[in-house]
């Protein structure tokens, strides 16, 4: 491996990643400026223009905490729903013979590709105007509920199990749901960690179906109230910008704070099983 | 019913949803899409006639319609293969590296996990007038400006989901690379091969069904565009210069009340999806995965 390749690899990695963190960086940086800054000098933080003030006004338009617990809500949701899916369906496919198995797992692929945008005036004629579940939370929940993915994780796990430690436990006379609860799903603590995170960035991220059935803003999760705030922004407050960021730092912590603590669990080859199916 | 009837009776609440979430409102929006649909009070009796192919006459002769199609068009000809090229790169680089190696791939990452309205905030900051990058580039900076350019606001929304999106491709390529056989790059070295033959002719032809695979995705997502269009640009930008089929199937199905030629967009979307996919698949994949 010669000195010159090394050095050219140092230089790739390293533009790479200022150009993938700085946004970050002036996202935090512009939150905390006085009066946006929008000049080189800008990007230096001036302890003389730093202030708190930018998270009090976007407090002022956006109820922060009514919103996080919205959001919060909606992505417990879609994660409890996730979980008690993917296990189940994950378990018997894996694990079990019976009829109907082989379309369950096509459909389980299936789900997977077919594209959400095609779903989605269906849905909102169903769900908003046909039940009646706008500005509900179950509204949300409903369509993210089944997650493939996830069906496909908790399927690979299980499939590495060996069958003879459930069938063991058959003949000591287990049922199966005692065989699920105290058997399989101890052995799956990992996937089931890698499920949650990979799930949580989903519906908190959510912009488009959750802006689709949520019109009261009592209702709205952080990013659909963030994005409404951002396109009335205009003329309205001090400095728009200032409070967008702050909106934008309160959205995006919990997501960059959870992965970086938990990085390792994103493992490329969950993800590559996940989307390969 | 097989050995294990209990299996069917475990996976029962997870078809339910199926049909519920995904088969049935696939089915409603091909009906739609053949019948003239509109919004009425619910339970209210209503005739809703099969007009055959006059929704997708009428969204095919529409401007915006086709321009929407031509957006994406743009779209996936700067955002696939940066994506493909940048994230082949950075992995490449990335595998070899030693140190730092976990704190480039969290920031490679980050983007990815981030909410796309919440980086979008940035953007805007970024990208406006007298926004940072126009400050650096000063009198190179385009007039207008980049998001309110006729010409530059689909290629500044396409770059911003290549950034958004490449850390989850190159996590791809880092795990296909795992699977090039070092035997092979050890057997190129004793031929004599550089750095850049053996890039050539011993990775790229090794990844290649993670290439399938990206390419795949990065035209799914370019297909679903919708909130950077809607959020960068004020709604589709000038002339409807970076509107997505998305966002005007949200304009016409659920602003002006049309969910019957807004589900023709979308089937339309779809079978253009998979005809591109199929072509991709044809000319990448040869007979692999």
């Amino acid at each position: 491996m010669s000195r010159g390749q090394n050095i050219l690899r140092g230089v790739v990695l390293t533009i790479g990643a200022v150009a993938f963190l700085f946004p970050f960086y002036y996202m935090i940086v512009g939150s905390l400026q006085k009066s946006p800054d929008t000049s080189i000098a800008g990007a230096f933080p001036n302890p003389a223009n730093l202030t708190l003030e930018n998270y009090a006004d976007i407090n002022s338009r956006v109820n922060l905490m009514q919103t996080l617990l919205n959001s919060g809500i909606f992505t417990g949701g879609v994660i409890l729903g996730t979980l008690v899916f993917g296990v189940l369906v994950g378990y018997a496919l894996a694990q079990l013979q019976w009829r109907g198995r082989g379309i369950t797992f096509a459909l389980v692929l299936l789900v997977q590709v077919v594209p959400f945008q095609l779903l989605m005036i269906p849905l909102y004629v169903m769900i908003a105007r046909d039940y009646g579940l706008a500005d509900n939370y179950l509204g949300m929940i409903l369509p993210f509920a089944i997650n493939s993915t996830a069906v496909i994780i908790f399927r690979q796990y299980f499939l590495q199990v060996p069958r003879e430690l459930f069938d063991a436990a058959r003949i000591d006379g287990a049922g199966e749901v005692v065989l699920l609860w105290r058997i399989a799903l101890p052995l799956v603590r990992p996937a089931l960690l890698t499920v949650v995170l990979l799930t949580f960035i989903g519906p908190w991220n959510e912009f488009l179906w959750p802006f689709l059935v949520t019109k009261q803003a009592s209702m709205q999760p952080l990013a659909v109230a963030l994005a409404n705030y951002i396109s009335t922004v205009a003329a309205s407050a001090a400095n728009p910008f200032g409070a967008v960021l702050a909106g934008a730092c309160v959205l995006a912590g919990p997501a960059v704070i959870l992965f970086i603590l938990f990085q390792r669990h994103f493992v490329s080859t969950d993800i590559g099983s996940g989307v390969k199916g | 019913m097989g050995r294990n009837p209990i299996g069917l009776l475990l996976s029962a609440p997870y078809l339910v949803f199926v049909i519920a979430v995904f088969a049935y409102p696939l089915i409603f929006a091909v009906y739609m899409a053949f019948h003239d649909y509109f919004f009425a009070a619910p339970g209210a009796q209503v005739d809703r006639p099969f007009v055959g192919l006059d929704n997708f006459q009428e969204v095919l002769s529409d401007p915006a319609v086709i321009r929407s199609f031509g957006n994406v068009g743009i779209f996936l000809l700067i955002n696939v293969p940066l994506t493909v090229v940048l994230s082949l790169v950075l992995a490449t680089a990335l595998n070899k590296a030693v140190r730092g190696r976990t704190f480039l791939r969290v920031a490679y990452y980050v983007p990815y996990v981030t909410a796309s309205v919440a980086v979008v905030g940035v953007w805007l900051f970024l990208f406006s007038g007298g926004g940072l990058v126009n400050q650096v580039l000063g009198p190179l900076a385009p007039d207008p400006s980049w998001l309110i350019s006729p010409t530059w606001a689909m290629p500044t929304i396409a770059l911003f989901v290549t950034w958004k999106q490449l850390g989850f491709y190159i996590l791809l390529y880092l795990a296909a690379l795992q699977s090039v056989s070092t035997e092979l790059y050890e057997a190129a070295s004793t031929d004599g091969a550089g750095a850049i033959r053996k890039f050539f002719s011993v990775t790229i032809p090794g990844v290649r069904p993670a290439t399938v695979l990206v390419l795949l995705l990065s035209t799914v997502t370019g297909a679903n565009l919708f909130t950077e269009p809607y959020l960068l640009t004020g709604g589709g930008g000038p002339n409807g210069a970076s509107t997505s089929p998305v966002l005007l199937m949200y304009q016409k199905g659920i602003e002006q009340g049309n969910p019957d030629t807004a589900s023709a967009i979308g089937i339309i979307l779809v079978i253009g999806v998979l005809i591109i996919a199929f072509i991709q698949r044809k000319v990448a994949g040869g007979d692999e995965s």
